[in-house]
């Protein structure tokens, strides 16, 4: 099995890669992008939610407001300020996890994006992958941004069979941006209880929390990911607010 | 020389008659120099333009000075546009130079345009506005439509060349074929491959049929094996063919009138295509495949192993071959047995999410080095490499032009030592002395750099991807390669220093591409300050999209206010992704809003 991409820190020493955070305080508030119940023992429980499926179809965010919560069987009537580990589904740890999440690099393997598209739609011999290949005819690069992390990233949702993949992937991808101080979230922001929620606007523009709908759903009408703070979740911020944490 | 102060008593048409027999464009350019009376006998004679960098000219000054102009070659985005690094709507737009074309150029015939962005209206203007119009080459280009295609196709009267390379085309149905005039067009050379739709097939027969001149045609993957047979039929002089969708049963009469028809062409050099070939279509190739030069099975995932083989053994004048990696070794070993003549190789990934197992190794080229020693242009992607091998395959091919080597995994080691690549590609720029692209991957150090400094003179492009570990990385090169044109550099650690060592370079060479390294907003601010003659980009994502999210995501249209963003922050801040290039033209004025001009 090859070594895992190394991500780098741009905001640090390079070559850094800072899941070994210099304080054991912020180690605890590292961004966790987990799926309830997924086992990182070292780490607190600060984690991103991701809804388990429900029946009712897309949850919007003023739903949410009024529900005070999430109203799925598995949670009960915890809302989501609670930590987010109690009562959670249980997920199975897929094996062979590692391959099928590793971290995307935009425009890497180096190929022509037409030709990358072109293959797509070839069937090939003896590949398991073939029928995951055909599923779209493109790449089907997404934004990725974080609240408070300075850069944008970019994921192929092609490349990922479930929330989970998904979710280890970005929790890779933006573990150098919560802690090793980034100059624009002070670690108090993340002690204070802001969990991350993983959010994404969908083809009709609405902004959804991800994991209600089936996977394959979900990765037609994603247009771009956002990882809001939680409390930013419940409703739009106010636009103050937003000011103060870019500044 | 001192022919200047003798030429200076000829009469103008015959320094222009002189001028004519240089063909070489730099040559042009070099003479354009020495004084003033050649300067616009050059200009005012001078056929053919290449402009490498659309940004580094405005095109009513190109047009203005080149008022003869017959064939203008541009070129857009950087070549990382490629693979989705440029964001879309970068720019790249051919519109303003077609305009500037339009008003001083009227002998236009021959457009050639590479990761550009062209509209339908665009082409509709190209074709109205030059009425000597023959040859259209796009490759790379998106932005347009069939519907452009019928624009050129109906009002082109006397064209010749309609090459479509690779591009995004919107697909809006096949009409666009029977838009060709009805008389006997004088089509040479056809290419619509790249087109994903439908085609017309009665159109296309009959288009074939009213083209006598036709030597090159490439089909798209909708055109089946019985309209290729009628076609071949039709044109017995066909030099270059690429198939449409090759499956055909065994007794079918396609497959009967496919193989009377490839016989029939005796001419036939170059083959592509090859879209779900089956082995038995394979066969009908056989005969012709003695005096093919050219062959390209990398969008054939079905040609591998047997079937492979057979085909290829044939191929022993072979000059060209694109392949995908499926072939294996085996294959790989098959060709460097037969194919002698080989000058250009290219192996392509076959699974492109690296996660099935390897099927070409350094095994695999370097069998290939030893059989094809004329070999000069290599692009190869491997899971694994070693220094040895690398060592050995520039022993046996010291001919290389152009080496570019992509180990699908970043980062990885010579499995063999678990040492650094450094030594291999060091090989490669130490014994080809002619090297002019190069691009390297795998595990490497600075020292990798050092070499390509000290050895490669010859050196034109540079591409480097998770490589080095400081600044004098890029500063060797900076430093070594006085022929360096482009270089682009992703995920590597070079960072302001590397950038500011030898900011001057950069005028004497094309462009600069670095995303993902280690260079900040203050180092960028410097070279801009510092060099007034470049255009030191910035593209930054992510700033425009705060201001979004600060408008409750409604997408609002900034204007390029971009002191907005540069003075107000912190300039230590990171930059994604640096584009520099050389230009005559200032600032861009087409600039989107996350493209900031320092």
């Amino acid at each position: 099995m090859s070594p895992p991409l190394v991500e780098h820190n741009y905001m640090g020493p390079s070559g850094a890669l800072s899941t070994e955070a210099s304080s054991p305080d912020l180690r605890q508030t590292e961004l966790r992008l987990g799926l309830p119940g997924s086992e990182s023992p070292e780490r607190k429980q600060l984690t991103l939610e991701l809804l388990p499926p429900s029946a009712k179809g897309k949850r919007g965010f003023s739903e949410l407001k009024k529900d005070g919560g999430p109203s799925g069987d598995n949670l009960g009537s915890q809302g989501k300020e609670d930590k987010c580990n109690k009562g959670k589904l249980e997920e199975k740890k897929p094996t062979g996890a590692a391959p099928a999440a590793k971290a995307q690099v935009v425009g890497w393997p180096p190929i022509r994006s037409y030709r990358k598209n072109t293959m797509a739609i070839t069937p090939s011999k003896n590949k398991e992958d073939a029928a995951e290949a055909k599923q779209g005819a493109s790449c089907l690069y997404v934004k990725v941004s974080m609240d408070g992390a300075p850069y944008l990233r970019k994921v192929d949702l092609q490349t990922y069979k479930n929330y989970r993949d998904l979710s280890t992937a970005l929790e890779k991808m933006f573990s150098g941006f919560t802690s090793g101080g980034s100059a624009h979230v002070g670690p108090t922001d993340l002690i204070n209880g802001s969990e991350f929620v993983l959010t994404y606007e969908d083809k009709d523009g609405d902004w959804m929390l991800v994991g209600d709908v089936p996977w394959e759903m979900f990765a037609e009408s994603c247009r771009r990911l956002r990882i809001m703070k939680g409390s930013d979740a419940i409703g739009l911020a106010p636009r103050g607010e937003k000011s103060k944490i870019r500044n | 020389m001192k022919v200047q102060s003798a030429m200076f008593y000829f009469p103008e048409e015959v320094i222009e008659h002189i001028f004519s027999f240089l063909t070489h464009h730099p040559d042009r350019n070099t003479v354009s120099t020495v004084c003033k009376a050649w300067y616009k006998i050059e200009r005012l004679s001078r056929c053919e333009v290449f402009v490498g960098n659309c940004y580094a000219i405005r095109p009513d000054r190109a047009a203005a000075r080149f008022p003869g102009l017959r064939s203008l070659t541009l070129k857009g985005k950087p070549h990382f546009a490629d693979f989705d690094l440029v964001p879309p709507d970068w720019g790249g737009l051919a519109g303003p130079w077609i305009e500037a074309m339009a008003r001083s150029c009227p002998n236009l015939e021959e457009l050639r345009m590479k990761r550009m962005v062209v509209s339908d209206e665009s082409l509709e203007l190209l074709v109205h506005a030059f009425p000597n119009f023959k040859a259209l080459v796009l490759v790379s280009c998106e932005g347009f439509s069939t519907d452009g295609l019928a624009a050129v196709a109906r009002s082109c009267k006397s064209l010749r060349e309609l090459d479509l390379q690779e591009n995004e085309i919107e697909d809006r149905g096949p009409r666009w074929l029977n838009s060709f005039p009805d008389m006997c067009t004088s089509l040479v050379s056809l290419n619509f491959a790249c087109l994903k739709g439908e085609v017309n097939l009665k159109s296309l027969e009959r288009l074939v049929c009213r083209s006598p001149n036709l030597k090159c045609l490439r089909l798209n993957r909708a055109v089946p094996v019985e309209t290729l047979a009628k076609i071949m039929n039709q044109c017995p002089n066909l030099e270059d063919l690429g198939t449409g969708s090759l499956l055909a049963d065994q007794f079918s009469e396609a497959y009967v009138s496919l193989i009377s028809a490839l016989q029939k062409c005796k001419k036939l050099r170059s083959l592509s295509g090859f879209w779900d070939a089956s082995p038995l279509c394979l066969l009908a190739v056989y005969p012709i495949c003695a005096n093919l030069t050219g062959l390209n099975l990398s969008y054939a995932p079905t040609v591998q192993g047997q079937d492979f083989i057979n085909l290829i053994q044939h191929c022993v004048k072979l000059l060209r071959l694109w392949v995908l990696d499926s072939v294996g070794d085996k294959g790989l070993a098959v060709v460097a047995s037969a194919c002698k003549e080989l000058q250009e190789l290219r192996v392509f990934p076959s699974d492109l999410f690296a996660a099935g197992p390897a099927t070409v190794t350094e095994e695999g080229l370097v069998a290939i080095s030893t059989g094809c020693p004329k070999l000069n242009s290599l692009l190869y992607f491997c899971h694994s490499m070693t220094n040895s091998a690398l060592i050995t395959v520039s022993k046996n091919c010291p001919n290389f032009t152009r080496f570019r080597l992509c180990i699908l995994e970043p980062r990885k080691p010579d499995p063999a030592t678990n040492e650094p690549l450094d030594e291999g590609f060091g090989a490669v720029v130490k014994t080809c002395k002619n090297l002019r692209r190069f691009s390297i991957s795998g595990l490497l150090t600075d020292q990798v750099f050092y070499y390509i400094g000290k050895y490669a003179k010859a050196l034109e492009m540079l591409s480097i991807a998770f490589a080095g570990d400081t600044d004098q990385g890029m500063t060797y090169v900076l430093n070594g390669c006085k022929n360096l044109r482009k270089l682009e550099i992703r995920d590597c650690p070079f960072g302001d220093g590397a950038l500011l060592a030898d900011v001057t370079k950069y005028e004497t060479m094309r462009s600069l591409w670095m995303s993902s390294c280690d260079i900040s907003l203050r180092g960028c601010k410097a070279l801009a300050t510092k060099m007034p003659s470049l255009n030191v980009e910035i593209i930054n994502e992510w700033e425009a999209e705060m201001e979004e999210n600060l408008n409750n995501g409604v997408a609002e249209v900034i204007s390029n206010n971009n002191n907005k963003h540069i003075n107000n922050g912190n300039d230590e801040r990171k930059v994604e992704k640096l584009y520099v290039y050389r230009t005559v033209g200032g600032p861009r004025t087409d600039a989107p809003d996350f493209v900031w001009t320092l």
